[in-house]
């Protein structure tokens, strides 16, 4: 099922080249933020708004780097958003050839069950809470494991050797104490 | 209207190879990061090292250009941004581009993981300013740095060194490494054959 590492490596190593060669590295922590811009403007439909140069925000966030993430909230149909949205097409349609993800494990996946059993609830309840520290962590880190480790260490961006340090410096010991039984 | 054609196909492309890697499962995430089974390990090591000799060697022929690098800044929130996104994935088994890809293959669970992301940018997004005032993001070494100097590129280098040559030279050092690292670190668990106790 799962691609042996040298032929996955490979193709992994050349959509991040295809990326960068055609458009630019990929990245995609960002887009969380601009989901959270899109629907925030919906409700408050001054929270982005158009400058003589460009694009604002009353959000000091969204306003940063001139008004860059203000002006892809008022813009969803833009590169990066799309982008998002056609990793999951694309994940979608390689699950679905394979024959799809089995019932129990779609709920509860087996190394998480084997370590704290097969209630739903926690399982939903850790993945909400990894959740929001995953992504408050990449905004503050200024990207992810996509635009920070892979794109950054394969452009030799200082940034990207930072993060790969702090990210497994946590997470190797965290998942080694957490996951003590085996599958 | 050429990008977004190219956002689809490049996205597709990536969400397909994540799944295919076994990045999208939480099970291949926790045992490479408790050390049980790093062939995922290897895979990204492999693609890291594969993307960089390919760009940097296209570079150098006159293939790529060049002002299509995006060089992130260096600063001390990076690595703080980096430990908290450890930990979560660490806990949760996806990170952003993961877990919306493992959403759309069914997984229940990621859906709450990508849920609570949202809420964890929102709530980066109102904190943003303290972040700000406190100085943690102010910018380190030269802030948006590679490590040579990549001719022709607006980005600084640290060491004196061209760095489309370096980006090679690591990129191949990242290929080496993803062959030499090894299957599992921690290895007494599934991966090795139990031995039966001589009566």
């Amino acid at each position: 099922m799962t691609l042996n590492w040298k032929i996955g490596g490979l193709a992994l190593g050349l959509v991040f080249f295809l990326a960068v060669l055609l458009v630019k590295p990929i990245g995609v922590s960002t887009q969380f933020v601009i989901l959270d811009g899109i629907v925030a403007q919906a409700v408050n439909p001054e929270l982005v708004s158009q400058t003589d140069e460009g694009w604002t925000s009353t959000n000091a966030y969204l306003a940063k780097s001139k008004g860059k993430y203000a002006k892809s909230v008022a813009n969803p149909m833009n590169y990066s958003f799309i982008f998002v949205g056609a990793m999951m097409l694309g994940a979608f349609l390689s699950a679905l050839l394979r024959g799809g993800v089995g019932r129990a494990e779609r709920t509860v996946p087996e190394l998480w069950r084997a370590n704290f059993g097969d209630g739903a609830g926690k399982r939903y309840a850790a993945a909400f809470a990894g959740g929001f520290v995953v992504l408050y962590g990449a905004r503050l880190a200024g990207g992810c494991t996509s635009g920070h480790m892979m794109s950054g260490i394969m452009q030799t961006a200082l940034s990207g050797y930072i993060f790969a340090l702090g990210a497994f410096a946590a997470a190797i010991p965290v998942a080694i104490m957490m996951y003590r039984k085996e599958a | 209207m050429s990008h977004i054609l190219l956002a689809v196909i490049i996205g597709a492309g990536f969400g397909a190879v994540l799944d295919r890697i076994g990045a999208t499962n939480p099970n291949v995430i926790g045992r490479m990061l408790s050390l049980t089974n790093l062939g995922l390990m290897k895979t990204i090591l492999l693609a890291i090292g594969v993307g960089s000799v390919l760009m940097f060697g296209g570079q150098m022929l006159g293939l790529v250009d060049v002002g299509h690098m995006s060089v992130k800044a260096a600063y001390v929130g990076v690595f703080l941004g980096g430990l908290l996104l450890g930990t979560g994935w660490a806990v949760a088994g996806y990170c952003p581009g993961t877990g919306v890809a493992a959403a759309a293959t069914g997984r229940k669970d990621a859906w709450f993981f990508i849920a609570g992301g949202l809420l964890g940018a929102a709530a980066y997004m109102v904190s943003y300013p303290v972040w700000k005032a406190s100085g943690l993001l102010d910018d380190l070494a030269g802030g948006k740095v590679t490590l040579g100097t990549v001719p022709g590129s607006k980005f600084d280098g640290i060491f004196a060194v061209q760095g489309d040559i370096l980006g090679i030279v690591l990129g191949l050092a990242f290929v080496v490494i993803a062959f030499v690292l090894p299957d599992c670190v921690v290895c007494q668990r599934k991966d090795t054959p139990r031995v039966t106790p001589a009566e």
